[in-house]
């Protein structure tokens, strides 16, 4: 497959016209904005349209923002537990539906733990506002555990489909062989199975936690009040006057996203076959 | 001598209903210690359900598996002291080769030091002690084969099983190995259950083969037994060439049978156990226990037309056809000076000797 | 294993019981029944003269919906489609780099993606600030606060969502049948629109569900960009939940929202077999 070209005839099979200007112009589309953001974020000035110099204030001003700390301290702690918690279910998730002959009921519970991936997010949050409201007012306990609860439920799915992939490619012959060397089953997993499913479970771990860290939504649905997140925080301040403050906080998530996109890629890299 | 592994009346179905699949039909067989046994077979016939149900990784649906003795029908595969050699090898990509051979000791909770030592004794029986750290994606098919013998054999088990191992080396390689493989099951002393659907493998590597097909157990016998005496049509179309004849029974005097040729030949022959002799069988004779004649031949030889020479290097076929036409093979060795002693066209006999006729059950 | 299934679905079935309950005081719900929300999305009951009328503004509010996100379901494939086919025929070796930079905006925060167009579409913002500069216009254009801002942003929001399986769905494209057409005299457009769309078909497909549904109930760019007049049926169901204080009509129209997806995913579905159908 490859493109026929020599200097008589440089025509290109997959070349179509007008389709790698648009694309270009897409690619540009996509950073422009984000670029102007993170630019405007080392602005000395207050207005986007003055560019008044370099200038570090605004991150110096949100690193010492009380509230913007206090935000981006849950939003940490939230991702970490989200993650871990999920990724712990999503696994087992995995190695119940993959590999098991097909019983009534598989294709249902597949679709539930899928369900946040398929339906608006607004309608999951509505949902688990919902519940955890029931819970609230039976219980009257306010604690961070509703949000904890909620984002590893629509976590779930995230760290599932890498795990699942990295699963359905590890030989189930493997197995086998280990019962066969006198392995019983937990050994078996410990020693086979887990070692060659971590990469899927690292990356799913990470999708989870970027997951939770940039949510939005379903944060603020289902946050009592004093509880931001830095999502829901940006969102509030978005209403009032908007302060480069934002610039330099959304450069450094962005930052973090570029981070770990970038691990990502090279985890799929290094034990992708 | 209690056998090492006793197959009795096992039935394997899968499915049900109208999708119902019988992999093994009351299959009954004794192997013995020490023994390289064969099964033998075409894609689908069975063998490999039953190396499965030896290893433990499926359970019979009815039948009872013993090793040594002892009934392991419904223990798990790590409790059963019986180990395989898999066709796709399925060697731990995350581990060494050392480590892959020592993962069997080391789930049996053997001390290090003798696991090292066993480790090193199989990197040698298997002549792979320069790589006893290389990473398995790193090895050839042929050294990962070799690998997976000896992760097998580490735990020195009661019997090995081998499904189709050489399968996927190219010939020079497998024949090799075949001979390797059976060198190490005389220095072992491990009795060794070998699946293949090659019969010249089969017949080159084994002390005793079973043919099976469609689930069942044909005929079990030493490669020459299976060879010369082939009980079932089958068994003698699938193992080398050679011809079929149809002829009639005649009644019995004394204690062998009589039959007699379509040419008029009488042949006194031991029919195979369990037939009833009667009416019109069919019988086979092999085409190198043949030979040619020019016409006219002896009294009761079969005649026939010379229709096709066939020139393989070592030896000559010759196809001729008889008067009910159906095509009778023979073949001869050649001779370095020889020149070819027959014309196509030629009206020729064929002689061979009367037990070089084998009668078969169907 | 049973307790996803049960966390899965137990939610949704609360939602759908709110719906069918009374409006608490101060939010919230009282646990007696009522058709009142599910009459409340649809009509409008006059407190003074008790005249029914189509609610207009739910209607409003609706058709906004659903116009915006096949607008921007449509300017999405259209510019995904040319993109998703660039990185595909892109050697294998800067294939990922190309992914790299497509999949990055796709993990981005999507508040700060909104924002980051917000700053673009303003009075204050690039757009005009660029276009003031050269000259071109004497006043800043109102771009914020319209449903065109509204679809721009969803658009660039939702924009990897449209290109990912797109490529994933080109990138089995085997160009061998693009050669064979070649072979055969067909033209460059001949080629894509015989060969190539057809063959991206699924990539479309998912691409197409992919943004269609989450910019059905989309709720943090309506707001970011559209201020509090141009509402989207996502700050409709917000606006429930919050200062409006009437939870069971939010459920109803959370269920309403559901309701249009699987509308829209059965459409999908039937034309996908369709097609199918007709090309045996």
């Amino acid at each position: 497959m490859t493109a026929f070209k020599n200097k008589r005839t440089p025509f290109s099979l997959k070349k179509q016209p007008g389709f790698g200007f648009i694309a270009i112009l897409c690619f540009v589309m996509l950073y422009a904005p984000i670029i102007t953001l993170i630019v405007f974020s080392f602005n000395a000035g207050k207005q986007i349209s003055l560019w008044e110099g370099f200038s570090l204030q605004w991150y110096v001003s949100a690193w010492h923002n009380q509230a913007v700390q206090d935000a981006a301290l849950r939003s940490l702690v939230l991702a970490v537990q989200a993650s871990i918690y999920s990724t712990i279910l999503a696994t087992m998730a995995a190695l119940g539906t993959t590999r098991t002959r097909p019983f009534p009921g598989l294709t249902t519970i597949y679709m539930m733990i899928n369900q946040p991936l398929m339906v608006p997010e607004i309608v999951t949050a509505v949902a688990l506002l919902s519940l955890f409201a029931m819970i609230k007012m039976a219980t009257g306990y306010q604690g961070l555990i509703y949000l904890i609860l909620a984002h590893t439920a629509f976590c779930i799915p995230f760290a599932y489909l890498p795990i699942r992939a990295r699963l359905e490619g590890v030989d189930l012959m493997l197995e086998t062989a280990a019962a066969d060397l006198y392995a019983p089953p937990w050994k078996a997993f410990c020693r086979v199975t887990l070692p060659l499913l971590w990469p899927g479970i690292i990356a799913g771990a990470m999708l989870a936690f970027v997951i939770s860290l940039d949510d939005v939504v379903i944060t603020e649905f289902i946050k009592s009040s004093g509880q931001e997140t830095l999502p829901t925080y940006m969102l509030g301040q978005l209403r009032r006057v908007i302060s480069p403050e934002i610039n330099a906080i959304s450069s450094v998530l962005v930052s973090l996203s570029i981070l770990v996109v970038s691990l990502f890629f090279f985890i799929d890299k290094k034990f992708g076959k | 001598m209690e056998a090492a592994i006793d197959v009795e009346r096992i039935t394997k179905t899968f499915g049900a209903g109208k999708d119902k699949v019988v992999a093994l039909n009351d299959v009954t067989v004794a192997i013995e210690e020490n023994e390289f046994f064969t099964l033998l077979g075409p894609s689908g016939c069975g063998k490999t359900t039953l190396l499965r149900l030896i290893a433990g990784f499926d359970h019979p649906s009815s039948g009872v598996i013993m090793l040594k003795g002892r009934d392991i029908s419904q223990l798990p595969p790590y409790q059963r002291s019986v180990n395989t050699v898999f066709q796709s090898y399925a060697l731990f990509p995350h581990m060494t080769v050392a480590q892959n051979i020592s993962f069997g000791l080391e789930m049996l909770g053997k001390p290090k030091r003798y696991i090292k030592e066993t480790v090193s004794k199989m990197l040698a029986l298997v002549k792979m002690e320069a790589l006893s750290n290389r990473c398995i994606d790193q090895l050839s098919g042929g050294q990962q084969q070799r690998v997976a013998l000896a992760r097998a054999l580490a735990p020195q088990p009661q019997v090995l099983l081998l499904d189709e191992p050489l399968a996927a080396l190219d010939y020079k390689l497998r024949k090799e190995m075949q001979f390797e493989l059976k060198h190490l099951q005389h220095e072992t002393g491990i009795t060794f259950i070998f699946v293949t659907h090659d019969q010249e493998e089969a017949l080159t590597m084994s002390d005793r083969i079973a043919v099976m097909e469609a689930g069942r157990i044909l005929q079990i016998g030493t490669p020459r037994q299976i060879y010369n005496h082939p009980a079932e049509r089958f068994v003698a179309d699938f193992i080398g060439s050679t011809n079929f004849l149809s002829v009639e029974l005649l009644p019995a005097k004394g204690p062998d049978a009589r039959l007699r040729l379509s040419s008029g030949m009488e042949v006194r022959v031991k029919l195979p156990d369990g037939m009833v002799p009667s009416g019109r069988v069919t019988a086979v004779v092999r085409p190198e226990y043949s030979q040619l004649l020019a016409d006219p031949g002896r009294k009761g030889d079969l005649q026939g037309v010379l229709e096709n020479i066939v020139y393989f290097g070592t030896d000559t076929h010759y196809h001729i056809r008889l008067p009910d036409d159906t095509t009778f093979v023979t073949r001869s060795q050649n001779q370095l000076e020889e020149t070819e002693a027959f014309r196509v066209g030629q009206p020729v006999s064929i002689t061979f000797k009367p037990n070089s006729v084998q009668v078969l059950r169907n | 294993m049973l307790v996803l299934a049960f966390a899965a679905s137990g939610p949704l079935l609360i939602v759908l019981a709110y719906s069918f309950l009374r409006a608490g005081e101060y939010g919230g719900v009282v646990w007696t029944f009522s058709t009142d929300a599910w009459f409340n999305v649809v009509f409008h009951r006059d407190i003074f003269d008790e005249t029914v009328t189509l609610a207009g503004a739910h209607m409003i509010i609706l058709w906004r919906s659903v116009k915006l996100s096949f607008f921007t379901m449509l300017t999405t494939l259209v510019i995904g489609f040319p993109t998703a086919y660039f990185i595909s025929t892109r050697p294998r070796k800067t294939r990922s780099l190309w992914l790299f930079l497509m999949t990055v905006p796709f993990w981005t925060n999507l508040l700060i993606r909104t924002f980051a167009i917000l700053e673009v579409i303003r009075n204050e913002g690039l757009i005009n600030t660029a276009l003031l500069l050269f000259g071109i216009i004497n006043e800043p254009i109102q771009m914020l606060y319209t449903d065109f801002a509204i679809m721009v942003g969803m658009t660039y929001v939702f924009l990897p969502l449209m290109v990912l399986p797109l490529y994933a769905s080109m990138e089995r494209l085997d160009f061998n049948l693009v050669e064979a057409a070649y072979d055969l005299y067909a033209t460059r457009y001949q080629v894509l629109r015989r060969v190539i769309i057809p063959m991206a078909k699924p990539g479309i497909i998912a691409g197409s569900i992919l943004v269609f549904i989450p910019s059905l109930g989309a709720f943090v760019t309506p707001r970011v960009l559209g201020g509090g007049k141009k509402m989207m049926l996502g700050n409709l169901i917000e606006l429930q939940f919050g200062a409006g204080r009437n939870w069971p009509l939010g459920a109803a129209l959370s269920i309403t929202l559901l309701a249009l997806v699987m509308i829209a995913l059965l459409i999908y579905v039937r034309t996908t077999q369709h097609h199918s159908e007709n090309s045996r």
